[in-house]
């Protein structure tokens, strides 16, 4: 008896890598899923935070797809090997500072380390071909299975049809006809495909699969390498820019000012870590400070603190400070009024 | 053997992620014995474990904080 090939499936939580593994669980090929974590991947937890958000349900879609298919999910955390890509993508950004080119192709070749190590045949993914402008062209499929290393272990069946034969294909463990040639941004196919299976309450694609495809992310995450002078970041980092408001008074310093209580619970998380401000006569916000900060900046912060919480309007407000060295101190202050809160100081 | 792990503070998916690379170096039968401060884990840890071939013994919320209990399945970890 030949043995039963085993393919693992790169699934994201969207309709398109559910469709490709679903396609080849058709064919007989035991599937096992991977998903990476990069810290920047969209997840519904997150957005969970604040009150306003909460009554919506909440589930991982990676998770959510791999239960409807059967299949077993690996999550893979890869956080720190992938500052590489965000600091330094060699095929450059799409819109914002999401660098897809280079990171389908890191995602592949950490598909490719899992598959060898796990003795796996092959690769799937849900790419087709013209989907996205950058990634997801004829003429950058190539470059994603060469750069990755998959070369031929590498298939997708969404679009095999549209694509030299791979090796799955060629020692007939898929059956090429029974893959899909889907082209373009239409998603009509998918959608039909998807309804043919029974799928229902799929995620529905967004701008993208990471913050980074997100404008105001995006321009929060440039700001913190510009305020710091350098590119790089930690996991705190890039979950603080999904949270509150974000406001750069001063090139050296940022504040984070909680918006509801959600908010300001998940922030009271990091306050060992930062110099941080919050109203002690009247309710209001925890703030915290990123950055450098002399006396007079910690004054202008707790005007700030002031100007966010119920005291807004009155006349003097006690702002509790607790600098990073543990100190602890208040200060009464005037709330700031909006005139002197420049629009550009908002992240 | 019961064994335990602190995933408070952390953000899923992460506190499925720590619970996933501890499984793997417990043995069929062994239970684990979860703390995460994320509401998200209520579901994500269940859900892994239902697809993963781990059983929920228990899970319990006290103060903000939520205690989960698996028992490692024999899948394979
Ligand atoms: S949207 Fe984000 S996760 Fe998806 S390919 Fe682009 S950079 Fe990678």
């Amino acid at each position: 008896m030949t043995p039963q090939r085993k393919a693992v499936a790169l699934i994201s939580g969207g309709l398109d890598s559910m469709l490709a593994a679903r396609l080849i669980l058709d064919q007989n090929i035991h599937i096992e899923g991977i998903n990476f974590y990069t810290g920047f991947c969209v997840e519904g937890h997150t957005h969970a935070i604040r009150n306003k958000d909460r009554s919506k349900p909440k589930r991982n879609n990676a998770l959510w797809v791999a239960e409807q298919l059967g299949i077993r999910l690996h999550i893979v955390e890869v956080i720190d090997e992938y500052k590489d890509i965000v600091i330094n993508p060699k095929h450059g950004y799409g819109a914002n500072l999401n660098p897809c080119l280079d990171c389908k192709g890191f995602m592949v070749r950490k598909a490719v380390e899992w598959m060898r190590e796990n003795d796996f045949d092959f690769i799937i993914t849900g790419e087709v071909i013209g989907q996205r402008p950058k990634s997801q062209r004829r003429d950058t499929m190539p470059v994603v299975a060469r750069e990755s290393g998959a070369d031929e272990l590498l298939l997708r069946p969404l679009c095999a049809k549209l694509l030299p034969l791979t090796h799955a294909e060629k020692e007939g463990w898929v059956d090429r006809e029974k893959l899909m040639g889907f082209n373009g941004r239409n998603r009509k196919p998918q959608m039909a495909l998807a309804a043919q299976y029974g799928f229902k309450d799929y995620a529905q694609p967004a701008g993208g699969c990471c913050f980074l495809t997100d404008e105001n992310y995006a321009r929060r995450l440039a700001d913190l390498w510009a305020g710091r002078g350098q590119r790089d970041y930690e996991l705190d980092d890039i979950m603080l820019l999904k949270v509150g408001r974000h406001l750069r008074p001063r090139p050296h310093f940022k504040l984070i000012v909680g918006r509801d209580e959600g908010e300001n619970n998940f922030l009271r998380g990091y306050t060992t870590r930062f110099t941080h401000f919050y109203a002690k006569s009247h309710l209001g916000p925890l703030v915290l400070l990123d950055g450098e900060a002399d006396k007079r900046d910690v004054r202008l912060a707790a005007e700030i603190t002031a100007r966010f919480g119920k005291g807004r309007n009155a006349d003097k407000v006690v702002i509790s400070v607790h600098e990073q060295n543990g100190e602890e101190r208040d200060l009464t202050v005037t709330p700031l009024t909006p005139e002197c809160m420049p629009q550009e100081w908002y992240l | 053997m019961t064994h335990r792990l602190d995933a408070r503070n952390l953000i899923c998916p992460m506190p499925v992620i720590r619970t996933q690379d501890k499984i793997k170096t417990l043995a069929t039968g062994d239970r684990l014995e979860v703390t995460c401060t994320d509401p998200g884990a209520l579901n994500d840890i269940p859900t892994w474990c239902r697809i993963n071939g781990h059983r929920i013994v228990q899970t319990r919320s006290k103060n903000h904080e939520i205690v989960i209990t698996i028992e490692v399945g024999a899948l394979g970890q």
